[in-house]
């Protein structure tokens, strides 16, 4: 009971912080726009300059909603694959659905310059860059699942997923050897991560595609926790293991591919937050955990996000390096601390 | 013998058991004929690698047969679901448990899984069942504890507080007493046949404690070379099946002492 009190605690207490640090996520930006008057433009009253509430509503606010989906999307797929494989080091990324994202760019951006052709005259929009990515990672998403029907051991789908990875940064890095400079630095762009460039329309594709995922989500918490025993107890205790794996699967495809597409491959948010919130709670349930990852994702991204964009100043940082930067030593020395790491 | 009168929960027809791959099948013991009774702490006997491990895969439906059938409660196994056999038939394995933070209660709870709703609420009546199994297997004071702080012992016994959630009727142990010390080991045991005595649960396990199953087991499956035995511990000695367990050259089975012992030189 009293572990049931302190949990209570410790998610009142994120539910605050992620508030504040929303908050204080759509208050920095490179104009400053005093506190009262973000307020008011954020509850819909009269803004005293106009052009503060359009930085706020069109700008600052789809960013910041941005960052809360990603951090705790990206946390939250990040936790089904370390439970999945039952190995502490995958991430969302293990399934090679951002290289396929990646590569999906990658022969957009670059391809463009060596194919020529009507790639060339294509716009280069938030939507082409999405709808590549898109394809990139439902491509790889479909070899997984096709190759984790045909394999029995699910450990193996992670080495596949791995293979899928480098192979397709060994064709990215051949389309980059015969790519233009200018070609070469916007896709660098891009993979650097960005959550700034969502307009209100994308956003809300962004968002539809995340809730049925999220959603899918209570589907799989018996299995997720049957499954920290192994598969074989999992199955004796009545599990449907192919079905269950399926489902997770597409979840942490439909939620990495989806968050590729819009903002970037963002590294170190999907592995390490699960194991900040495995620390915090020191608990392995599921039901605990998911709601956690997902919260501390949301406010690790707002953190890094306001680190990125320097206040007062014209320059955005990369978004991905923010990540790793900070975050890297937080696991680093939690690790230290604690010693023990766990599934 | 009064077979009628017996009700028989688990049996095979002409089972052969072991590995297929595409190539080729690598079977370990074929033609095996078993009947297990209602009821019985059941011990499955053999030198290593003769297949005991297999058999109980096998029976237990983590591994498929190569040849013929299991059939449990007169169901053939191969027709029940997942969740159909969860609620008939538990296991203890040997395999380690993936390092994770679950703490000894939550792990004994995930037995009442195959009961639960979809998000696995514990109603009182669940409550009820996991303390009735923590109780039994006398770990009341490790509830709290972590499941990898615990000792081979412990550990054995909240595995088996889990199974005993699940509340099937048969229990299926591999090996569960590898790693423990003779006290633990007749600890493990002798829980075993209390279990089996006031629940009226079917034991299986596959063991290498020789000398303590033959105090404590009612059956004796035994995996030989060339020939699978199983009966009682008098019907196998009358056939001299215990002789055929080991090489002779080192350990005989001695008929008054009803034990194995090393041979003198």
């Amino acid at each position: 009971m009293n572990s049931t009190k302190t949990n209570i605690n410790y998610f009142t207490l994120l539910i605050v912080l992620l508030f504040v640090f929303a908050f204080l996520n759509i208050s920095l930006g490179s104009i400053s726009i005093p506190f009262d008057e973000i307020l008011n433009s954020l509850l819909g009253k009269t803004v005293s300059k106009e052009s503060w509430n359009t930085i706020i509503i069109n700008y600052r606010l789809p960013k910041t909603i941005t960052a809360i989906l990603v951090g705790s999307g990206l946390a939250i797929s990040g936790l089904l694959m370390q439970t999945l494989f039952r190995n502490p080091l995958a991430g969302p990324f293990v399934l090679g659905i951002s290289s396929g994202a990646s590569l999906g760019v990658a022969l957009l951006i670059l391809g463009s310059s060596i194919f020529g052709g009507f790639l060339a005259s294509s716009v280069f929009s938030n939507w082409a860059t999405a709808v590549a990515a898109s394809l990139g990672s439902f491509l790889v998403l479909l070899a997984v699942i096709a190759a984790a029907n045909k394999i029995r051991n699910t450990m193996s789908i992670l080495i596949i997923g791995l293979m899928f990875g480098s192979l397709t940064s060994a064709v990215i890095s051949v389309l980059t050897y015969f790519s233009e400079a200018e070609q070469i630095q916007q896709y660098m762009f891009w993979s650097f991560g960005s959550l700034g460039n969502l307009t209100w329309n994308e956003l809300s594709i962004f968002s539809i595609i995340y809730f049925i995922s999220i959603s899918c989500i209570l589907f799989v918490i018996k299995p997720l926790n049957s499954l920290l025993l192994g598969e074989n107890y999992a199955k004796s205790l009545g599990i449907n293991i192919k079905k269950s794996r399926n489902i997770i699967l597409l979840i942490t495809s439909l939620l990495t591919g989806v968050i590729t597409a819009f903002s970037g491959p963002i590294a170190f948010v999907g592995i390490a937050v699960p194991h900040i919130a495995k620390m915090i709670f020191s608990s392995s349930n599921h039901k605990l955990l998911i709601p956690a990852s997902a919260i501390i994702g949301a406010i690790i991204l707002l953190i890094c996000d306001s680190f990125a964009q320097l206040p007062t100043s014209e320059f955005t940082l990369p978004i991905n390096a923010i990540t790793s930067l900070f975050g890297a030593p937080v696991v680093i020395w939690l690790l230290i601390r604690k010693k023990k790491i766990y599934v | 013998m009064s077979s009628n009168n017996k009700h028989i929960i688990l049996k095979t027809n002409n089972l052969s058991i072991g590995y297929k791959t595409k190539k080729e099948e690598n079977c370990i013991a074929a033609n095996i004929n078993l009947s297990i009774e209602k009821g019985k702490f059941v011990a499955i006997m053999g030198k290593n690698g003769i297949g005991k491990s297999t058999l109980l895969r096998t029976l237990s439906k983590v591994q498929k047969p190569l040849k013929g059938t299991v059939t449990i409660n007169n169901k053939k196994l191969s027709s029940y679901t997942n969740l159909e056999l969860s609620t008939t038939l538990s296991l203890v394995l040997t395999e380690r448990l993936p390092l994770s933070q679950l703490t000894v209660f939550e792990l004994v709870a995930l037995g009442r899984q195959p009961y639960t709703n979809w998000v696995d609420k514990l109603t009182k009546e669940h409550l009820k069942k996991i303390l009735w199994a923590i109780e039994q297997t006398e770990i009341t004071h490790l509830k709290e504890k972590r499941f990898h702080e615990l000792s081979d012992g412990q550990l054995q016994r909240v595995l088996i507080a889990r199974a005993l959630a699940q509340d099937t009727e048969i229990i299926i142990l591999d090996e569960p007493t590898a790693h423990l010390d003779i006290h633990h080991t007749f600890k493990v045991f002798s829980l075993l046949k209390k279990l089996v005595e006031t629940t009226g649960k079917t034991i299986i396990i596959s063991t290498h404690e020789v000398n303590i199953a033959l105090q404590l087991a009612d059956e004796f499956i035994l995996l030989t070379e060339n020939k699978l035995h199983s009966g009682t511990s008098k019907e196998l000695i009358e056939k001299n099946a215990f002789d055929e367990l080991f090489p002779k050259e080192l350990i005989s089975f001695n008929k008054t002492l009803e034990q194995f012992v090393i041979k003198k030189k």
